[in-house]
């Protein structure tokens, strides 16, 4: 897949968000001297090239109540952690899910899940069930919960996305 | 918030319609006029329930990368140490963990080999190691967030 710099412009123009507006595509396109054809064109291909991920509303989990938020790790055998990360994904109250690269001796894990929740112990609640469900008890595991937020920003256009 | 903008969280978090006269579309669908669902966005956004209306990118896909960090910082100098990591304009976001990696943050820049170098700085201006630990495998989570 390529872009162009008429994509970039286009990514640029609505990466803080649509025009709440009739035609929002329409607006766009007026601003950056494009037909509105031209617009829907060059969007529809950059979903279907997945460059953009998601099109809609972009939640704010903690002032929807979602106040809990904690990174739970795995150390699982290497021959195991990928159909365990597709399992762990299917909860909805999974966010996030990945496997890293373990950093030892300090670091052992190499499964990494975001599990959001509307309080702490709904969250541990929720880690416990995975552990149960998915016979991750006799691995080494551990949660660490979020104590502050630093930083939060929407980077530029082509720096947004999950890390 | 009442029962139809969290109906209209639910269900528009992901595959806006990409046409002419999406808000109609999408109102449609959820039973609604299209007035009614703009002005609900505009005030969900207004009120910060939602951080915006739109897109999410790909950085991967886009030609940039990005990756996650741990550093091991002790209490007392968290304030410090968070201030000398934010300072870096490729931090996304930046969280304080209970644990001995205390101090987790995303690194994301458009050009890939900006991240070993901002990591490496990271590293001299705080005199910590950087633990780098980016993604080598994702595995699909939905998209929706229940309300």
């Amino acid at each position: 897949m390529r872009i162009d710099d008429t994509d970039r412009r286009l990514l640029a123009a609505i990466e803080d968000g649509l025009p709440l507006a009739p035609r929002p595509y329409a607006a766009v396109a007026q601003r950056l001297g494009l037909g509105e054809a031209d617009v829907l064109t060059r969007l529809r291909r950059l979903r279907a090239d997945g460059i953009v991920s998601r099109f809609g509303v972009i939640v704010r989990h903690h002032e929807l109540g979602y106040r809990a938020n904690a990174m739970a790790v795995w150390d699982l055998p290497d021959g195991q952690v990928d159909d365990v990360g597709r399992r762990l994904a299917g909860h909805d109250f999974v966010t996030l899910c990945y496997r890293r690269p373990r950093r030892l001796p300090l670091w052992p894990y190499n499964l990494f899940c975001m599990v959001h929740g509307r309080d702490r112990d709904t969250v541990r609640e929720q880690i416990a069930r995975l552990n149960a469900e998915h016979g991750l008890d006799t691995h080494p595991h551990d949660v660490l919960f979020s104590r502050r937020r630093f930083k939060q920003r929407g980077a530029r256009y082509s720096m947004r996305g999950a890390a | 918030m009442d029962a139809k903008d969290r109906q209209i969280i639910n269900a528009l978090q992901g595959g806006f319609p990409v046409s002419e006269t999406p808000f109609a579309e999408a109102a449609a669908r959820l039973h609604m006029t299209e007035d009614d669902l703009i002005a609900r966005l505009r005030r969900l956004c207004d009120e910060g329930h939602l951080s915006r209306f739109g897109p999410m990118y790909n950085a991967e896909r886009l030609g940039g990368a990005v990756t996650l960090a741990a550093l091991a910082v002790p209490d007392e100098r968290i304030e410090a140490v968070a201030a000398q990591v934010n300072a870096h304009p490729e931090i996304a976001h930046n969280y304080a963990r209970a644990h001995d990696f205390s101090m987790w943050f995303v690194v994301a820049a458009e050009q890939p080999e900006q991240i070993p170098a901002v990591l490496a700085d990271i590293a001299a201006e705080t005199g910590l190691p950087v633990y780098d630990m980016p993604k080598l495998e994702e595995y699909y989570v939905g998209l929706r967030f229940e309300l």
